[in-house]
């Protein structure tokens, strides 16, 4: 698998991927921040991080300067909790002042637990599952029927594939060959309560969107190489629906809630907070003594 | 000119429109081959179409769905509310054979709870025509209002030929003061009717024609019921959360009060039968609406 990813690959040098660790470091730092004082969906932001800090660092043309551009690359967050991500990720770029990011939950601001088209980066409002995938192919749509190249992508959630909406959007994704939209499931296993594969199991996965039309990668979505090797072959193929199942891991950076069902959505207390940023880089693993949560 | 003429027309000169629909094309089938890269059929998937409108709207296009109007609301509720209604986008949403034209289909077609729902999406603006000549003439400003539009299709051929369209602004005909019926939709010709028959018999009757109930002429329906003894709400719709609810909200919130008489469907679907018979069935025809009236206004 390695020689022919090397073949096939457009390499990143080493100090490229330090970059985006360093990076992806960062944004951890800010969801872990978002953590307490009411809360986050800390796990699912963990598992897209690197997802979001790949995408706007290396795959889409968006700038801070070309936000209104019709002829910008999008992004949509469909499952839409794991914003923070997207947050995080926006400070990196430096889209988004990092003081603002303690606005979280207040209402002087628009910083809450899904996102909303009053921060500028943010594409559509998400929160309801299985809805920006129509959403965005329809931009999809649109951008071709403009002639314009744009790519489009959308992070589902894996869990969130439970929804019918997404395998409806999908048929008709195909029917239209859009072959600008790329779709990156966000493969972290879980859904709220407990694995996916315990309640509606979803594998074999890549055959499921196979049957739909679709072109299919698997990757580490964790691994930088990896993500540059899938996506700089995007569109996979010419008049399908590109689809990568990154697999990820929730809560990923912080063995002491990494895969753990009952930290899906956290809040914790102050020195729990600066417990996990000690943990995130290596120093002590922290201890937790906030009840474990689930919002649904 | 037609639906389908004014569509072509609309859209060959302006490039924003873009015409969508969910398999029905009963009212639009010869555009595909008239405005090819305009035209997007999705399939039966109400709630993608919908989703996808909203997507084009992102883009500045002015999305045109079409639907039975009872899936369209429904299937895709959610859709309407979330992604057009929250991203306030100009998508304009057409019902088909909305109320009673979904005559002989049975309940599962009856879009009778339609105009609760969307008049409950903040935003969004409702335009029913009571003909085709009062679609027409709505239509250009509705499609090119900034807001999210539900529009009841209804291309019965016109008793009368109406006048200028305004958004929120009511036609009204006859100054009557014993009677004010109020309608919007498929029963204006009936309701026209009704008031003739009744103004053989001697009554002062004013027909308001509610173009779209949200945003209701405010003005016309509190005038109304300043002048007149009774008000009438004549509608195909459930009794619940249409026309005879936005009355009883406008007068409560200007201190109000009016006799008021509602003919609408009273918490049940009703009878399947072609177009005709459901009227009669259902005690809808300009006779028995005026007999209904008289009744009350007499009792």
């Amino acid at each position: 698998m390695n020689t022919s990813r090397r073949e096939n690959s457009k390499t990143m040098t080493k100090d490229e991927i330090k970059k985006l660790q360093d990076q992806a470091l960062r944004v951890r730092e800010h969801i872990i921040r978002m953590s307490g004082n009411g809360g986050c969906f800390i796990g699912a932001s963990l598992s897209c991080a690197d997802l979001t800090v790949y995408l706007y660092n290396k795959f889409l043309n968006t700038t801070k300067d070309n936000l209104q551009d019709p002829n910008r690359d999008y992004l949509f967050l469909s499952k839409g909790h794991d914003v923070p991500a997207l947050y995080g990720t926006f400070v990196e770029l430096g889209w988004m002042e990092k003081d603002r990011l303690k606005n979280h939950l207040k209402t002087n601001d628009n910083i809450y637990w899904h996102p909303n088209r009053n921060i500028p980066g943010i594409e559509f409002h998400s929160g309801s599952l299985g809805h920006l995938l129509s959403v965005s192919l329809g931009v999809a749509i649109d951008c071709k029927l403009q002639k314009q190249t744009n790519k489009v992508v959308t992070i589902v959630g894996d869990g969130e594939l439970n929804e019918g909406s997404n395998w409806e959007a999908l048929l008709v994704a195909s029917a239209h060959k859009v072959d600008n939209l790329c779709i990156v499931v966000d493969r972290n296993a879980f859904q709220a309560n407990m694995p996916t594969e315990d309640l509606i199991p979803l594998e074999p996965l890549e055959k499921k969107f196979e049957a739909f039309g679709c072109s299919v990668k698997r990757i580490n979505g964790h691994d930088f190489e990896e993500m540059e090797n899938a996506f700089s072959s995007f569109p996979f193929d010419k008049n399908n629906v590109s689809v990568i199942i990154a697999d990820t891991i929730r809560g990923k950076g912080l063995p002491s809630i990494e895969k753990r069902a009952d930290r899906w959505f956290v809040n914790f207390k102050d020195e729990e907070v600066e417990a996990l940023l000690k943990e995130l880089h290596g120093v002590a693993k922290a201890e937790l003594t906030s009840e474990t949560l689930t919002v649904r | 000119m037609n639906y389908e003429d004014l569509l072509h027309q609309l859209a060959t000169n302006d490039q924003r429109y873009i015409i969508i629909t969910a398999e029905n094309r009963a009212a639009i089938r010869t555009l595909p081959s008239k405005i090819e890269n305009q035209f997007l059929d999705t399939g039966i998937t109400e709630q993608t179409m919908v989703g996808v409108a909203a997507g084009m709207a992102l883009r500045d296009r002015i999305p045109i769905v079409h639907a039975l109007a009872t899936f369209l609301t429904m299937r895709a509720f959610e859709f309407i509310r979330t992604d057009v209604g929250i991203g306030n986008l100009p998508v304009k949403i057409v019902g088909a054979v909305p109320g009673f034209l979904s005559d002989a289909n049975g309940p599962t077609h009856q879009a009778i709870e339609d105009i609760s729902l969307m008049r409950g999406i903040p935003n969004m603006k409702i335009f029913c025509p009571a003909d085709e000549d009062d679609m027409l003439k709505g239509l250009p400003k509705v499609f090119t209002d900034e807001s999210p539009f539900y529009i009841r299709y209804n291309n019965q051929k016109p008793l009368v030929e109406h006048e200028d369209f305004k958004i929120g602004k009511a036609e009204i005909f006859g100054d009557g003061k014993d009677i004010a019926i109020l309608t919007y939709g498929f029963l204006f010709n009936q309701a026209y009717q009704a008031k003739e028959l009744l103004e053989d018999k001697g009554y002062n009757v004013r027909l308001i024609n509610l173009r779209t109930p949200k945003p209701i002429d405010e003005d016309a329906v509190l005038n109304a019921a300043n002048d007149c003894k009774l008000l009438v709400t004549l509608e195909d719709h459930f009794i619940t959360g249409g026309l005879f609810s936005i009355l009883s909200e406008l007068l409560l919130k200007n201190k109000q009060t009016a006799d008021v008489f509602p003919i609408a469907l009273m918490d049940k679907w009703f009878k399947p039968a072609l177009l005709n018979d459901v009227l009669e069935y259902e005690g809808f025809t300009a006779k028995q609406i005026a007999d209904k009236i008289e009744i009350r206004i007499k009792s």
